[in-house]
């Protein structure tokens, strides 16, 4: 869908599947909620929740043209699986805090999980909503880090000195855990237990994931594919 | 108006679905409704694009939202979540800006909330309540409780006239009648002009109104005021506000727009962005041309 519309933000979208598909196909219940804060992985949460039968295949057709519901990044409204229009970074912890803070004043047991990029963490506002989370011990909500190392315009190390990010987020009164982030298992894992803590969980992941001209190459955070470039990338993920 | 304010919301703190979020401002004041609503009061810290953000998530889980800060920390900052994350879904956030205008005068330019109700108005679903007199507030949070959009709520003090008896709560309210120019003020800045303006002879007192909701198309001029404006010498609009984005523009393009044609049409508005020296609000008014003796320069040439 990316090719046909001409669209980049492959390597982030590729980067941050397969806990989409883990989180939609076997976390979420009826009364969770996600919130995608790397909105620009807006594809690859359309391509989830087509999965589940929850975006039609005409729509998904759509993406990224006139006319469409699936703009670039999460639209504000007409996809009832998505919460908030994301897209501008450093909103979507604290939208997923608020919302997590209302279904414990509420007292309900639904739970929250967010995906955040590693970019992303170069945002005050991100800190504010880790700092507001720990203080008001949000254990219903879990924050992903899609942590592929790579931004805009060079790596997250080249950027900002905060990489590793896990080890800034060490002193922080959370539940940490660094996993792979394209190992089912131990996506999995990370989520089967309860905990008493804000849940904060870096997927170590590649940019670019599947497609190995994309992998760990920062220009496919932009990029869109060519014709000769797409029918590489589809024959190499038929092949594998 | 922040005694008004706390008794008001505490009245409705009896609501199991009320929220009071508050930029760590309103020591003083709001103890009493941080008592009644107990975890349901949350100061969100020095962090007011979280506070904005988690308002929203709050709000779209059907909880009744109200954020506090003064007014320069509630729209300037965090504009981007209150735009994004609040009115792109029509959340029925409260957003509550104490000393809006000058209200923080002496404090120095970054204290100053010159620019608000025209930055937030610009964005889709939101609607501006400016009470005019401390007794307005009862009023004010239940019609802004009552809305279900995101609402900015401006703060002043009020400033009537020593033993004047405050009209009831209207959007629209006629202070003072005479055969003069017609006056319209946004907010408390009304008050400050009622005793000169009621000493003046009834063949050059202005006919003072004074607004309390903003837009305009969700709150139309009174008929008689728009009769008064096309039949009056001359119509002058006063804000607390900057030029670009004021209540003034708004009400020329409604003119404009339905063929109402006024004479002698003057605007007098807030500069301090331009001042090098600061002082009280009612020295920064002055300054800008805002206060009773400087009006009646401007009336004088109409």
């Amino acid at each position: 869908m990316h090719f046909d519309s001409g669209v980049g933000h492959i390597g982030g979208n590729l980067s941050a599947l397969d806990v989409l598909l883990i989180v939609f196909h076997e976390y979420l219940g009826f009364e969770d909620k996600f919130i995608l804060s790397k909105g620009h992985a807006a594809g690859a949460l359309y391509t989830t929740l087509w999965s589940i039968g929850r975006i039609s295949d005409a729509d998904l057709r759509l993406f990224h043209r006139d006319n469409t519901l699936l703009a670039g990044h999460p639209p504000a409204k007409g996809i009832a699986d998505i919460p908030f229009a994301t897209g501008s970074l450093g909103h979507g912890f604290s939208l997923a805090a608020g919302t997590a803070l209302a279904f414990r004043l509420k007292h309900s047991s639904a739970r929250v999980i967010c995906l955040t990029s590693d970019g992303e963490w170069q945002e005050g506002s991100t800190w504010e909503a880790l700092i507001f989370a720990i203080h008001q011990r949000l254990s219903n909500l879990t924050v992903f880090i899609d942590h592929n190392n790579l931004q805009g315009f060079g790596s997250t190390s080249d950027v900002a000195s905060m990489s590793p990010l896990w080890d800034r987020l060490r002193g922080f009164d959370v539940e940490l855990l660094v996993i792979d982030g394209h190992d089912p298992d131990a996506i999995r894992d990370s989520l089967a237990h309860d905990t008493q803590q804000l849940r904060v969980i870096v997927l170590r992941t590649i940019k670019g994931r599947g497609v190995s001209f994309m992998e760990n190459r920062m220009e496919w955070h932009y990029l869109p594919l060519s014709e000769d470039q797409f029918q590489r990338a589809v024959a190499e993920i038929d092949a594998s | 108006m922040r005694k008004q304010l706390c008794d008001a919301l505490v009245g409705r703190a009896a609501r199991s679905d009320m929220v009071f979020l508050t930029g760590d401002l309103g020591f003083m004041a709001l103890e009493p409704l941080q008592q009644i609503l107990g975890q349901r009061f949350i100061n969100a810290g020095v962090a007011e694009q979280n506070m904005m953000s988690v308002a929203a998530g709050l709000a779209a889980q059907d909880l009744d939202v109200w954020v506090y800060s003064i007014a320069p920390f509630c729209y300037a900052r965090p504009f981007e979540q209150i735009r994004n994350d609040i009115a792109f879904h029509d959340l029925p956030v409260k957003l509550i800006g104490n000393g809006g205008g000058y209200g923080y005068g002496v404090m120095g330019p970054t204290h100053h909330a010159i620019e608000d109700y025209g930055v937030l108005l610009s964005l889709p679903n939101m609607s501006v309540f400016i009470p005019t007199f401390d007794q307005d507030m009862d009023a004010v949070i239940a019609r802004t409780g009552a809305s279900r959009h995101p609402v900015y709520l401006r703060m002043g003090r009020g400033e009537p006239p020593k033993g004047y008896a405050v009209p009831v709560y209207a959007p629209w309210r006629q202070l003072t009648e005479g055969d003069g120019p017609v006056v319209i003020v946004v907010g408390p800045l009304a008050g400050t002009y009622i005793e000169t303006f009621e000493r003046m002879p009834q063949e050059f007192r202005p006919n003072l109104w004074v607004v309390a909701e903003l837009p305009l198309e969700l709150n139309p001029l009174p008929t008689n005021l728009i009769a008064q404006s096309e039949q009056a010498s001359g119509l002058c609009v006063i804000e607390e506000h900057v030029r670009h984005g004021g209540f003034a523009s708004d009400l020329l393009l409604h003119f404009a727009e339905r063929g109402i044609t006024v004479r002698n049409f003057r605007h007098l508005y807030a500069r301090a962005h331009h001042f090098d020296r600061y002082g009280s609000q009612s020295y920064l008014r002055k300054a800008s041309g805002l206060d009773v003796d400087s009006l009646l320069v401007t009336l004088g040439g109409i």
